[in-house]
């Protein structure tokens, strides 16, 4: 009895601390993003709960959580309802395999980048049930646009990903980061020979989490406020929370295939006494800030514009780079501890 | 009992039971989430079978894709489905009749299933524990199947191709944005005109 019960206590104990670590994070994320996007605006922001406006998120939390959850009288009750829940529960089980830092994370499983794609592609039934189940137009719109635009920029972030994969030799996400550990500090990390590569992955990890300027799934000006038109209260801060979650794994997943995650820029001490964790935080927040300057700064895309970016740009090419990569590694013999076979 | 008999048991009870509601459900959307359900927990099995690639693959393909596709299309149709399950019950007997048949011949192959004795490769071998899933996949893939896994390739390019050319229409009359000339065109190509108010543009 005991031997298997006790680890599953302590799994759920440890998924249990990440994801309230995790949860504490993405709050403070979201005010940032508040922030950063009011100091371009010349705005002040949430500045009135808490010293800053510190507290804000929290606010909304129990301001969410307090209301009154609305299910419209035509709606599919239980798919409606069941949609935010799965938007969110997908967003938080993509942080099971991260490595937050050597050696630490939930389950260090041998295709965890594969295991972060597939859930990203699953991210999209949250949003086309929603919008399904709210039987009502604009949501049902938007369930459309999401799922097309998702299915397509999902097919360059999988080339942007074998890329990688090939220049690392392996599916694991620590191995990755291992397979960036060089002696030449940040300029051995993949995001300098790969550098197109990580600005189509900067560019399509937006699209893939509907984030201005790629937000058409709840453009405001067409379709009210997309497939959210029809939640209220927690549901929709389901849908809210499972955003940014999604935003912030993008982030990490950045760090982790592009800037050699719980790596010390610099490799030699007294940066490499600073505990990975740090690196990890600040490269994650580092691309989060991005993601927030690119929200501030450009304007939404137009429909016809967003798909011929994803397939006639991206595609062919992350497809060219990724056959360029494979023969370079091939010509050269370069490469991570890939397996020695035939 | 060990945890990963457990969660065997867990994910092929959802499964087979999920399955089952795929096909009485009387919602055809329902339908499709049920079937996304059992997928799901298809790969479950896959990955306590140490299948991490397969599990992996079934997901983003099959309930990324393909599943995506099928609640697509079942959430534009507009046909009354409670309508076309009226007097369903009339196909009943040949109904049960097939599957009966087929359940007859599954028992008979199931039940004089051996596998072949004097090939010595037919029995499951473990994968060398220093060898991924995946790396094992790819070695078998691209060395001994190669000609089979490039032809499966064609035949996929050709399905591709063909069905972009059975569904491309070009609308002559249609405008298009040309990226490349737009942003090959320099001022004095464009010619400025001032629009008289409550007159508009004269010809």
């Amino acid at each position: 009895m005991s031997a298997w019960l006790l680890p599953l206590i302590i799994m759920i104990i440890k998924s249990l601390v990440l994801m309230v670590v995790l949860l504490l994070f993405v709050a403070y994320y979201l005010y940032a993003d508040r922030k950063i996007w009011a100091a371009v605006q010349l705005r002040r922001g949430p500045n009135v709960v808490g010293p800053w406006g510190l507290w804000q998120s929290f606010a909304d939390l129990l301001k969410f959580a307090l209301k009154e959850p609305i299910v419209p009288d035509g709606a599919n009750k239980l798919v409606f309802l069941l949609a935010p829940c799965v938007t969110a529960m997908l967003a938080l089980s993509a942080w099971a395999v991260i490595p937050v830092t050597e050696g630490v994370a939930i389950a260090n499983i041998n295709v965890g980048i594969l295991y972060i794609f597939a859930i990203s592609s699953l991210s999209v039934y949250g949003i086309i049930m929603g919008g399904w189940a709210s039987n009502s137009k604009y949501p049902f719109l938007a369930a459309l646009r999401s799922a097309a635009q998702m299915v397509s920029y999902e097919v360059s972030i999988g080339f942007v990903i074998i890329t990688v994969l090939l220049c690392a030799g392996s599916l694991n996400l620590a191995d990755i980061v291992r397979a960036q550990d060089t002696s030449f500090g940040f300029l051995g990390w993949y995001w300098l020979p790969l550098f197109p590569m990580l600005i189509i992955f900067f560019i399509s990890a937006m699209a893939e989490t509907n984030r201005p300027p790629f937000d058409l799934v709840e453009a405001e000006s067409e379709l009210v406020a997309g497939f959210m038109v029809e939640y209220s209260a927690t549901p929709y801060m389901l849908f809210m929370l499972g955003e940014y979650v999604a935003i912030v794994t993008m982030c990490a997943m950045m760090t982790i295939l592009f800037c050699g995650g719980w790596l010390s820029p610099i490799p030699f001490p007294p940066f490499t006494w600073i505990p990975g964790i740090i690196w990890f935080i600040l490269k994650t927040t580092f691309f989060f800030f991005l993601i927030g300057m690119v929200k501030a700064l450009v304007p939404r895309f137009r429909y016809d514009q967003l798909m011929r970016l994803g397939w006639k740009v991206f595609l062919p090419i992350s497809l060219f780079y990724v056959v360029l990569v494979a023969g370079v590694l091939q010509a050269t013999g370069w490469g991570g501890g890939a397996p020695a076979g035939h | 009992m060990n945890l990963a008999a457990a969660f065997f048991y867990l994910f092929s009870a959802i499964m087979i039971a999920s399955a089952f509601i795929v096909i009485v459900a009387r919602n055809p959307v329902h339908s499709v989430l049920f079937l996304i359900l059992a997928f799901v927990n298809a790969a479950g099995l896959f990955m306590i079978a140490g299948a991490e690639f397969l599990a992996m693959i079934l997901i983003v393909v099959y309930v990324g894709a393909v599943a995506v596709l099928f609640l697509f299309v079942v959430m534009m149709l507009d046909v009354d489905f409670a309508e076309l399950k009226e007097g369903f019950l009339q196909y009943l007997p040949i109904g049960s009749l097939i599957g009966i048949g087929v359940l007859i011949e599954l028992v008979l192959i199931v039940g004089a299933w051996v596998v072949a004795p004097s090939s010595p490769g037919a029995s499951p071998t473990a994968v060398a524990p220093d060898l991924s899933n995946t790396a094992a996949l790819g070695q078998i893939l691209y060395t001994k199947y190669f000609y089979l896994f490039q032809a499966a390739g064609l035949v996929l390019l050709t399905a591709m191709i063909g069905a972009i050319v059975l569904t491309l229409r070009h609308k002559p009359d249609v405008k298009r944005q040309d990226i490349a000339e737009q942003n090959a065109r320099t001022p004095t190509e464009v010619t400025m005109r001032k629009v008289p108010s409550r007159a508009g543009l004269q010809g």
